[in-house]
């Protein structure tokens, strides 16, 4: 029934994934080159990863950015489910399109423009800028994000076996506990891990906002690559790929291969 | 026993499920972005705090009539008096359309190839362009930038295969910013071309292949307008951020011609004038709103038909 993909379908996708993964792969390869040359290849080495360890303004910056991390990933996690549950189970309130339009924009807008419009608040408020005015911006990009994650799972699973559960005799908060935690549980543990790759790869935003105190690895890397390119970071950037990569496959699985607890699947 | 409507059963915690995010995304969303604006209006000041006072809720009505007094549109007449913010707003709004469409034309390929393959293949091809969606923007450009250089992997293999004689400049030109630029929206552009695609209903197409129709009619005529909605949603999704976009051409392009996400980032890091990189951010912001706005009501709509 289905057309079988002609040769043109299957160059297609090869060579966007060879696009997409080749320079990837290019740059992991070098950071295992022996010379510190970037053009010639001096044969594998893991000196580079060697040097990271010594390197303590960077060690310091990545335990900003994984602080850093940890706290946006789980406050965007909280204020996101909560968002998607307002979105998708309370059918009417006051500003509803407002709502929707203020979780999914900051995922749009330009960085520069919401790191400056967010940067100029903190001044207008008079605080220290540094690492918790960087954890409020990243949890306000993040949480939209995580927003859509456990919304397309609310919106997936039949609603039908909540309306049963209370039926039943469940109270609110019971249905909640038993029934729909449970259902949106892999898609929460994905919107985190996604909203904690999203705050460890930033670097505008964590720019605009910091202050003089917390400098993160982005930060700390993009001072090392605007000067040209350097073997220790790529180094520290395969690292900070695998790290991701791996977040990003568990995600994935945690919300491609889990059942949806519709009862026409069952 | 029927059963309660929804309506009904709404208690407090679903007052709070809606307050909490709303409120936060109030203060630190829309508050910051109006702010951006008021400032934007402001005189110049090289004083401390860099700008003229904002509003003041706790100075009661003189605070209300201080922030209209202070409103000046002298910053935007900077933006116009000056070539340099015109010509990279023009500059940044015609690399992200020619980007976008170069997009369309590498991603519609790769998204319809991904539809033809088989079921259990789709999921992981489509998570595979995925993946490097999440690795940073800034570690992205970083990889193109020593493909880029003069005596990079890209004219290494230029040379070795004969395609060129002398090693061309990569970096510091627009090609390079193209080419960073559609390297880091691909998968931005699959997914929605992917999700519209996977969605035409295969019989529609077989109906016109068994009343004669050639291929590239097909296509043309019923696979082509059934995706509209995936390239709209796709160029939008590429193209508002790509107007912005900051890292890829300040670690691949030039300084002599900036794009706008360039000029906002040195007026504030290396110029300190708050007001005038307030005004091209504002201006930007502005110039963004219709096509945001769009992609919105897009967006909405098919979540609230799916809901």
């Amino acid at each position: 029934m289905m057309r079988k993909a002609s040769a043109f379908n299957l160059a297609a996708v090869t060579l966007g994934l060879a696009f997409l993964y080749l320079p990837i792969a290019v740059l992991v390869i070098y950071s295992f080159n022996a010379s510190r040359l970037v053009a010639a290849w001096g044969g594998w080495s893991t000196r580079w990863y060697a040097a990271l360890a010594a390197d303590a303004p960077l060690l310091e910056a990545a335990s900003t950015s994984i602080r850093l991390a940890l706290v946006a990933a789980t406050s965007a996690t909280m204020l996101g489910t909560l968002a998607a549950l307002a979105l998708t189970r309370v059918t009417r309130f006051r500003g509803r399109a407002m709502f929707a339009a203020m979780i999914y924009a900051p995922l749009l807008m330009p960085e520069v423009v919401t790191g400056l419009a967010m940067l100029l608040l903190f001044i207008a408020a008079a605080v220290d800028r540094g690492f918790w005015t960087i954890a409020i911006a990243h949890t306000t990009m993040a949480m939209g994000l995580v927003a859509v994650i456990v919304q397309t799972r609310l919106i997936a699973f039949d609603a039908t076996l909540e309306e049963a559960a209370m039926d039943l005799g469940a109270s609110p908060a019971t249905t909640f506990r038993t029934v729909t935690l449970p259902l949106i549980a892999p898609a929460i543990a994905a919107g985190w891990m996604l909203a904690f790759a999203l705050s460890l790869d930033d670097l505008v935003i964590a720019s605009f906002t910091t202050g003089p105190s917390a400098t993160t690895l982005p930060i700390r890397i993009y001072s090392e690559v605007r000067l040209g390119v350097n073997p220790e970071m790529n180094a520290v950037s395969s690292i900070m790929i695998g790290v991701v990569g791996l977040a990003v496959i568990a995600a994935s699985l945690l919300t491609k291969f889990r059942p949806t607890g519709r009862i026409s699947r069952l | 026993m029927n059963s309660v409507p929804p309506q009904q059963r709404r208690a407090w915690p679903e007052k709070l499920a809606v307050r909490i995010p709303y409120v936060w995304l109030l203060v630190f969303f829309v508050l910051p972005l109006a702010m951006l604006l008021r400032i934007s209006l402001s005189q110049p000041a090289r004083a401390q705090p860099p700008y003229a006072p904002v509003f003041d809720l706790t100075a009661g009505w003189h605070g209300i009539t201080t922030f209209f007094d202070g409103l000046s549109l002298d910053n935007y007449r900077l933006l116009g008096s000056d070539p340099l913010y015109l010509v990279a707003l023009l500059k940044s709004v015609q690399i992200a359309a020619f980007a976008t469409l170069l997009l369309l034309l590498i991603g519609y390929p790769i998204a319809y190839g991904i539809t033809r393959m088989p079921r259990r293949a789709r999921a992981v091809l489509i998570a595979l362009v995925m993946v490097p969606l999440w690795t940073a923007p800034l570690i992205r450009t970083y990889a193109w930038m020593s493909i880029l250089r003069p005596d990079g992997s890209l004219n290494w293999l230029l040379l070795t295969l004969h395609i060129v004689a002398t090693p061309p400049l990569w970096l510091t030109t627009d090609a390079a910013i193209y080419i960073g630029i559609v390297y880091s929206h691909l998968p931005l552009m699959v997914l929605p071309l992917y999700a519209t695609l996977q969605k035409i209903d295969e019989r529609l197409i077989e109906a016109a292949a068994d009343l004669g129709c050639p291929r590239w009619r097909i296509f043309w005529q019923v696979t082509l307008p059934l995706s509209a909605p995936g390239v709209l949603a796709g160029a939008l999704l590429c193209f508002i951020p790509a107007v912005g976009e900051f890292i890829v051409p300040d670690l691949l392009g030039s300084l002599q011609t900036p794009m706008i996400g360039q000029i906002i980032w040195n007026a504030f890091f290396a110029n300190v004038d708050w007001p005038a990189a307030a005004a091209v951010a504002a201006a930007l912001f502005a110039f963004l709103v219709a096509p945001l706005a769009i992609f919105l009501h897009q967006t909405m709509r098919a979540v609230e038909r799916a809901r």
